[in-house]
């Protein structure tokens, strides 16, 4: 099925146009960082190249702590959720006990309730457990996970029950069953959870914001929230390098990561 | 004889209910962790919250007063909540069918099997991985009323500046603009994903027939994507009601509480004003909102299991 070529002329055409479209703020932002600042001011076309943006960034703000709070927080909860949707995923999968599925409709109902509905009272709970710019503050809210337990309870599902049967008759308990057989085979899986996983909490934004208060903890999102409030508005280049930074991981883990996450996603909307 | 049979019986049935408990405790075991951390930061917080509406509290959030309802009056009579939700359901109503729109257009053009086009969908879902601050820093500068892009840009076809972000008639349609953009990468990869799972011997049988190019684009491509675009749909409503941090970053709900959406109204009340009882009111309602909009794509899916 090939396409005729004018056809196929006016495609490129449609794609490079909408592409660039989409694609002119992100760019702007890359090149703006390496601009000095009279060129950005004086609207010139970049005239020389400098790093000196993302030197005022790390020497003038607390960036490289950001940078480490944002990859603890993201990590922990990365983990947290893998570790806790695969258990229950596990339990919907390959153990029968009453009230199973009474359960499995409870977790379907924490889909309604929206984090941002919650986040009076848990702004209290974090707040009297003392957990205030910590990093647990800022991670365990978010581990437990239903849309990851769908994923993965329908990936658990393509195991074949023989396999557990067989392992049984050896006498191989469930938690070793999980960690030996399950986890491994269900691998793709756990990475496309764990990409999704880091890609949200690294970009979190409303919870850092009210769990922090100082920059021990703080994360980037929330540092790039200080950095636009108190910079003037003629350093644009140092607001566009400190964006930069904080992109760069995300993007380069979808770049990486899109195909996974695409099938992932589709399987877990569509299913 | 008699006596034996039913001890062995008895004793079977011991044990099955032995197993049965073992069985409980097991899976209880294995979901504990998941249903300790709902509990407490879920379904707690969200009884907490329907608490708190009826109350007036201290400045720590204490209940002090009870009000009934007047919280919740109050929602609907003062000016400023009025006006929040008025400019929620505006600005869904603006970025919803713009952000799925553009997205689908996109999603067809990427799916086209042409060299190179996997660029393209890189590029076009690259929007997923900058992060609301982020995109919102880069869109402060576009809407810059003396330097940005768009103004430069306007002023080049000869028409006057315009202040995105300072006049109440174009706040609200700014922030719009950067969350269109901002959904365009997940909305692209989740319809492109739908895109690729039609069963390509319809576009077949369907050139065999000499359709042309647009008819079998609303003949098969819409129809068999109607799933995905449902769940596009929802979603992107659902997350239009959450939408906080491009309105921190670039308006703070202002001019004038135009674009003082509902989380950001949550926020303000709760965490500037100290008034944890109409804040929690309102959290209610979008709780509220959101519930239907899940519960109509949860009706939804089971329809499309049945039709299948």
């Amino acid at each position: 099925m090939s396409i005729p070529l004018p056809q196929k002329i006016i495609l490129y055409v449609l794609l490079i146009v909408t592409s660039l479209m989409v694609f002119l703020p992100t760019a702007l932002a890359f090149i703006m960082s390496f601009m000095t600042n009279q060129d950005i001011l004086a609207g010139n076309l970049p005239q020389s190249f400098t790093l000196d943006n993302y030197k005022y960034v790390f020497e003038n703000f607390p960036m490289l702590q950001y940078l480490i709070n944002s990859f603890v927080v993201s990590i922990v909860i990365m983990i947290g959720q893998l570790l806790l949707s695969s258990l229950a995923a596990y339990a919907f999968v390959f153990l029968e006990f009453k009230g199973r599925d009474i359960i499995f409709y409870i977790f379907i109902a924490t889909m309604m309730i929206p984090f941002e509905a919650s986040v009076i009272p848990n702004f209290q709970t974090i707040r009297d457990l003392g957990w205030l710019d910590t990093y647990q503050g800022l991670t365990f809210p978010f581990f437990a996970m239903a849309f990851g337990t769908f994923l993965l309870r329908q990936n658990f599902k393509m195991i074949p029950k023989e396999l557990r049967e067989a392992s049984l008759i050896e006498g191989i308990g469930d938690f070793k069953f999980y960690l030996t057989v399950v986890l491994p085979v269900a691998k793709t899986s756990l990475i496309t959870l764990g990409v999704y996983g880091f890609l949200t909490s690294w970009n979190m934004y409303l919870w850092p914001l009210l769990a922090t208060t100082n920059d021990k903890v703080r994360t980037v999102q929330i540092g790039l929230k200080q950095m636009s409030s108190q910079e003037q508005l003629n350093q644009w280049g140092v607001l566009m390098a400190g964006s930069v930074i904080v992109v760069i991981p995300t993007l380069l883990l979808l770049f990486f990561g899109q195909k996974h996450l695409q099938k992932g996603l589709t399987d877990g909307a569509v299913k | 004889m008699q006596s034996s049979r039913s001890e062995l019986q008895d004793v079977f049935m011991k044990q099955k209910r032995k197993t049965r408990r073992k069985n409980f405790i097991k899976g209880i075991m294995f979901l504990l962790p998941s249903i300790i951390l709902f509990s407490l930061f879920l379904f707690y917080p969200m009884i907490k919250t329907l608490y708190l509406s009826f109350f007036l509290t201290d400045m720590a959030g204490t209940p002090t007063v009870f009000v009934g309802l007047d919280n919740y009056i109050q929602l609907y009579t003062s000016d400023i909540f009025r006006k929040s939700f008025i400019s929620t359901f505006l600005f869904v109503l603006y970025i919803v069918p713009t952000s799925i729109i553009i997205a689908l257009f996109l999603a067809v053009l990427a799916n086209e099997k042409l060299k190179g086009v996997g660029l393209f969908r890189t590029m076009y879902s690259s929007t997923m991985g900058i992060s609301v601050a982020a995109g919102s820093i880069f869109w402060m500068y576009l809407f810059n009323p003396s330097m940005g892009l768009l103004n430069e840009a306007l002023g080049v076809i000869g028409i006057d500046s315009i202040g995105w972000l300072t006049d109440p008639d174009w706040a609200l349609i700014a922030i719009s603009l950067t969350t269109i953009w901002m959904n365009i990468g997940f909305t692209f990869l989740i319809l492109l994903g739908g895109l690729q799972s039609i069963d390509q011997s319809l576009y077949e049988n369907a050139n065999i027939e000499g359709a042309g190019y647009f008819r079998k684009l609303f003949q098969i491509t819409v129809p068999m994507l109607s799933p995905t675009l449902f769940f596009v749909l929802v979603v992107t409503i659902i997350n239009a009601f959450q939408t906080f941090g491009q309105i921190d970053i670039l308006t703070k709900g202002g001019p004038q509480y135009e674009t003082n959406l509902i989380v950001y109204s949550i926020y303000r009340e709760a965490f500037v004003n100290r008034q944890f009882g109409p804040a929690s009111a309102q959290a209610v309602v979008l709780f509220v909102i959101i519930l239907i909009m899940t519960v109509v794509q949860f009706k939804f899916a089971e329809r499309k299991v049945h039709y299948q």
